[in-house]
């Protein structure tokens, strides 16, 4: 089989994700309310919001972690419910916790990776080198994980999600915790991954820099709905000079970045809201 | 990075990952990467032998002396040593789970239940890696029985039977725990009861003494017991004289059954975990 061949069973020339009324509830929350998305191809998408605006389950849901309560979601062409495989194929994710095992090697957690996705094994070898060299751990391939810094785990966890070529690439709060010049590292590595691919990439941020750095376009959700979307430019455009994206969030959802979340949530709201003040 | 674009090799590797060769490869390079892990840390390995050797030691010792067991002519360290081998595999097993919910709270599950491996060869691999861990830790049992004097099987057959039994019912027991792990999905709660299970796992079966000195209900749950399987093939295949009370076959089939009804079960659980 010609492996650049379209998939017949794919829709093809979709955006690569799109939502219709995409709707999650937990108990009487809803935590996301009738999304509709549409995320071109090639393009760096930042999905911004408080804690609880429900950008992780948007995520899991995009990723098949999660079935919705309604609506539906199509990611590279496929359907999240009733093809969570050919998704799983398709995507990549970084989850926003720790995902590296920390008791590997950087190798050894690209090896399983490889095998999961069924990457044959005389490409898996050449690709692990080729990607750990490309994250900039061309010499620590052979380090336990444990011994990594945290921007070294990041981006060996990028180098994972993006092992088997996925169309697109889901990063959850991609360089929350890491300390400024690791974060550089981390968005040098992502814009130049994405120069070189076309992936295209959803990431949920809370950190406004990082927004404006990195994505063509943001949308910020706030209690499960999409409150504004653009381009940060013509966001900033409307606010007037001098504004940064801070203001925009501000001038949308009213600036509590405080709002919902359990433990875990405001121990990373603290972080957060130490960084952006 | 040559990789990976879109529409190319990726989805073609990905779309012939679909048979039973794969469903295998996903099974070991689970099954591996917990090996790696448990290779570079023996440590724990020790550790969990010293309270099999103290049943025999102190326990085993003491009730020999009593001589009140009736044991069907083996000696009563002869007896019990399979019931502790199976007991030592039991209390590792049983807190297996454990290390799914710590996968589920560092975010190591998401990650692995995003791929397209299947569900059942991520369960079925974590199980598999148990029971090479168990057979480790049995070779230290065994080592123990030959010092004591156990009159064990000399012809190795038997012990290619021992070798599989304990993997097994390695399996079974892990698998059974990450069952418990997926439903209360949090560490205290899931330490809580794997206390309350090991207990009357290991008192309702023949490990320690026969069935038939039970009570009546009890030996109902005792026959439903699959550690009670585990212990009667083991006590066949690995005790000189001894005789198999249901057959080797029907112990071994017991074990291969609730395996792959307990496999069946994760694999749907699994992927609740991760919410």
């Amino acid at each position: 089989m010609d492996p650049r061949a379209p998939d017949p069973a794919a829709e093809p020339q979709a955006a690569a994700i799109s939502t219709r009324g995409l709707t999650r509830r937990f108990g009487p929350l809803v935590a996301v309310d009738g999304l509709d998305l549409e995320i071109a191809r090639g393009t760096i998408f930042g999905l911004l919001g408080a804690n609880g605006a429900g950008k992780s389950t948007t995520i899991k849901m995009l990723t098949t972690l999660l079935p919705p309560s309604s609506g539906a979601a199509r990611v590279a062409g496929f359907d999240v419910v009733r093809q969570a495989r050919q998704v799983r194929r398709r995507v990549g994710y970084v989850p926003q916790l720790l995902s590296a095992d920390s008791a590997l090697t950087g190798r050894e957690n690209l090896l399983l990776s490889a095998r999961l996705y069924g990457i044959p094994r005389g490409d898996a070898g050449r690709l692990i080198e080729e990607s750990l060299r490309f994250m900039g751990l061309g010499d620590e391939g052979g380090v336990l994980v444990r011994k990594y810094s945290g921007g070294m785990i990041r981006r060996l966890e990028i180098a994972q999600a993006l092992l088997h070529g996925p169309d697109v690439l889901f990063l959850d709060e991609p360089t929350i915790g890491l300390d400024p010049l690791a974060r550089q590292a981390v968005w040098d590595r992502l814009l130049d991954m994405r120069a070189r691919t076309g992936t295209t990439v959803l990431l949920t941020t809370h950190d406004m820099e990082e927004a404006e750095a990195l994505c063509q376009t943001v949308a910020i959700m706030h209690r499960g709905r999409i409150a504004v979307e653009g381009a940060p430019a013509a966001l900033l455009a409307e606010i007037g000079p001098g504004a940064s994206l801070s203001d925009v969030f501000a001038r949308h959802i009213g600036g509590s970045l405080d709002e919902g979340g359990g433990y875990r949530d405001v121990a990373r709201t603290r972080r957060t809201a130490k960084r952006l003040g | 990075m040559t990789s990976p674009g879109r529409g190319g090799p990726p989805s073609a590797w990905a779309d012939a990952a679909t048979g039973l060769g794969d469903f295998a490869r996903q099974v070991l390079a689970v099954a591996g990467s917990e090996l790696h892990k448990l290779g570079r840390d023996p440590t724990e390995l020790l550790t969990r032998s010293v309270q099999p050797i103290l049943w025999l030691l102190v326990f085993g010792q003491v009730f020999g002396r009593t001589h009140a067991i009736p044991t069907g002519g083996l000696g009563y360290l002869d007896f019990m040593a399979p019931g502790v081998l199976a007991q030592s595999i039991l209390f590792t097993s049983i807190f297996f789970g454990i290390a799914i919910i710590w996968e589920r709270d560092l975010g190591i599950l998401q990650k692995t239940l995003v791929s397209p491996a299947y569900r059942s060869a991520l369960v079925l691999g974590k199980g598999l890696s148990a029971g090479v861990r168990a057979l480790a830790q049995s070779a230290l049992v065994v080592v123990v029985t030959l010092v004591l004097g156990i009159r064990l099987r000399a012809h190795p057959a038997y012990w290619v039977g021992v070798v599989l039994a304990v993997a097994v019912g390695a399996a079974v027991f892990s698998t059974f725990s990450l069952v418990v792990a997926c439903v209360v999905k949090t560490r205290e709660r899931f330490m809580g009861i794997g206390q309350v299970l090991t207990m009357p796992l290991f008192f309702a079966s023949n490990a320690i003494y026969p069935i038939d000195l039970m009570p009546g209900w009890l030996q109902v749950v005792a026959r439903l017991n699959p550690l009670t399987y585990l212990v009667d093939g083991l006590r066949y295949l690995m005790v000189e004289g001894a005789a198999s009370a249901f057959g080797l076959g029907v112990d071994l089939a017991v074990q291969v059954l609730v395996l792959a009804l307990l496999v069946a079960v994760a694999a749907r659980l699994y992927p609740t975990v991760a919410v």
